[in-house]
């Protein structure tokens, strides 16, 4: 077997605070090919530390521990916060569940776009925006060059989102860490978003975690789910998907779901065991 | 006459000369008492007309009326109408804790009981009085969501403006929001306009629903077109059709 693009070994997560302490991560194992992994859980259950630990990204009193952290051959763990930092946005990208709060509230969506490209690969202005013209209109942008002139306030949720996704494709990174990256879309761009991080994954053999909400999307459309409840992984699922669902959580989630022509009468709710988060 | 009436709303974003028609001509009507659902693209301007409503958007034509009256926007417009943003962060204060950002409305109205109040309004949203003295950056994205949920129902409005109100939560939590939300317009008589992108939330939320793309209303439909797939219009159809893991059985 060749040595997987991202190991991590029993993370930890936590928080030292004046009402004491979070653990948000509690012992999470996995490793990623060049496969699409997806991560689903509670609201809370510590998905976004998850994906924010691999790129050393917790604010303190927050602190990282693992028995391993390793990203195609480096240790994450010890790698200096310089070299760090070179993978960040490069080879290593991550798509916010916050896009608006992450991009810069002060500067043009374009200049965004270009700045990490204009940096790294020293292309011309023009090049660059040609790039980042088509990146946005891969995502669905109707109108990228208005767009590229925009401030990020003045995006809808949605949009904001796809430029996000946008941003973080140009670099063309080993590792694409999506936190939520399509809950603010409606379906059929939704649909578009995927076609393409699949096609990244497929055909450039990037490595994708998935983060969301959305079981019934990330099990359609991972290769692979882990399951999160309360800081720890309950449950792994294969594509073949969520019939093979055992965890009561998972189990639990599915009746939970409104659908279309339902009844409208109050929905399932779970009950929540003690013992699930053990 | 309805409760919440626009007539041909016109919304026009002026940014460097650019002019950005985000609403182009929308009517919608919304009873007392009843739950509207907006669908449609993303950037279709379903946010804009929400936040036309409450003042917060450049209105260059048209009219919006609430109980026959066009709307002003004042102490007596927070008390009765109140919104949830689609970006729980943004709407959050960073440097005032959850307590605070409850409390502060009801300090503002002259409304007393607080300390109960805010841990009700925690409890109805499952978040535990751990939460309460915490900042936003110390939640995570959903908890953050369910704060905006809480904070605007604190002033017992009449009319709730819900933006995506649960498009951060996974299935269980959705659950108990929505069983919330739809247990207070049953207990308080609430009037909401909501926006999801998931029709099985709509479905399961609103009477009739609109379905915007490129800031024009493409078609209004009731529950039993929804749920039946009876739409008219080729967009409509589209979203169905992508919705399909979203059906019945
Ligand atoms: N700075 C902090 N201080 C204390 N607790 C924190 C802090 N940041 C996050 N947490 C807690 O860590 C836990 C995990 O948070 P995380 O953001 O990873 O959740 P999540 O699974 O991404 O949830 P969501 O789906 O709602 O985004 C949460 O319970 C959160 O309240
Ligand atoms: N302050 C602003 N200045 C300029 N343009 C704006 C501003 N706010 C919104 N817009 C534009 O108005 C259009 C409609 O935006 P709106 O936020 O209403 O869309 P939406 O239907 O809510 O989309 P989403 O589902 O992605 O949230 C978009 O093209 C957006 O770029
Ligand atoms: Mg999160
Ligand atoms: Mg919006």
């Amino acid at each position: 077997m060749t040595t997987p693009l991202l190991e991590v070994d029993d993370l930890h997560v936590s928080f030292h605070t004046a009402a004491g302490v979070v653990e948000a991560v509690r012992g999470v194992s996995f490793s990623l090919g060049r496969e699409r992994l997806g991560i689903v859980g509670e609201s809370g259950s510590g998905k976004t530390m998850t994906g924010r630990s691999v790129l050393r990204l917790i604010r303190p009193p927050g602190r990282i521990t693992a028995k391993a952290m390793r990203f195609d051959g480096q240790d994450l763990l010890t790698l200096p916060e310089r070299r760090m930092r070179a993978l960040r946005g490069s080879r290593i990208a991550m798509v916010m569940q916050d896009p608006k709060y992450s991009l810069n509230p002060v500067m043009k969506v374009g200049e965004q776009l270009t700045e990490g490209l204009r940096r790294r690969e020293r292309v011309s202005r023009a090049e660059a925006k040609r790039r980042a013209l088509a990146a946005l209109e891969a995502v669905q942008i109707r109108d990228p060059e208005r767009v590229f002139h925009a401030y990020p306030h003045e995006l809808s949720g949605g949009m904001g989102q796809r430029v996000m996704i946008a941003m973080m494709l140009i670099p063309d990174p080993a590792l694409l860490i999506a936190d939520e990256p399509t809950s603010a879309l409606d379906v059929t761009v939704q649909a578009e978003v995927l076609r393409i991080l699949d096609g990244l994954v497929r055909e450039r053999g990037m490595g994708l975690i998935f983060i969301s909400h959305d079981l019934r999307l990330v099990s359609r459309f991972c290769d692979r789910v882990l399951v999160m409840y309360r800081g720890r992984v309950v449950e792994e699922l294969d594509a073949t998907g969520l019939d093979a669902a055992r965890h009561p959580y998972t189990r639990g989630l599915l009746n939970c779901l409104p659908r279309i022509g339902g009844d409208r009468g109050p929905l399932p709710t779970l009950q929540r065991d003690a013992a699930w988060a053990e | 006459m309805s409760f919440i009436e626009i007539d041909d709303l016109e919304v026009t974003f002026r940014a460097k000369g650019r002019l950005v028609h985000a609403v182009r001509g929308v009517s919608l009507s919304v009873e007392r008492h009843e739950s509207f659902g907006l669908v449609g693209e993303s950037g279709s301007g379903k946010s804009t007309i929400l936040r036309a409503i409450c003042g917060m958007a450049p209105v260059t034509a048209g009219s919006i009326r609430i109980a026959g009256e066009r709307v002003r926007h004042g102490r007596a417009f927070t008390r009765r109408v109140q919104m949830v943003f689609q970006d729980p962060f943004a709407s959050l204060h960073p440097r005032h804790t959850i307590d605070r950002t409850l409390s502060e409305p009801l300090a503002i109205h002259g409304i007393g009981d607080r300390d109960a109040k805010v841990n009700q309004a925690l409890e109805d949203v499952g978040l535990g009085r751990g939460f309460r003295f915490r900042f936003p950056h110390q939640l995570s994205g959903g908890q953050r969501q369910r704060v905006a949920i809480a904070r605007a129902l604190m002033l017992e409005p009449e009319i709730l403006l819900l933006d995506e109100p649960t498009s951060a939560l996974d299935a269980s939590v959705q659950a108990e929001a929505l069983n919330l939300l739809s247990r207070l317009r049953e207990e308080r008589g609430l009037t909401f306009l909501m926006v999801s992108h998931d029709l099985a939330v709509v479905d399961h939320m609103c009477d009739r629903l609109l379905v915007m793309k490129e800031g024009r209303a493409v078609e209004q439909l009731d529950r039993a077109a929804l749920a039946g797939g009876t739409m008219q219009a080729e967009y409509t159809r589209e979203l169905f059709a992508a919705s399909a893991d979203r059906l019945t059985g």
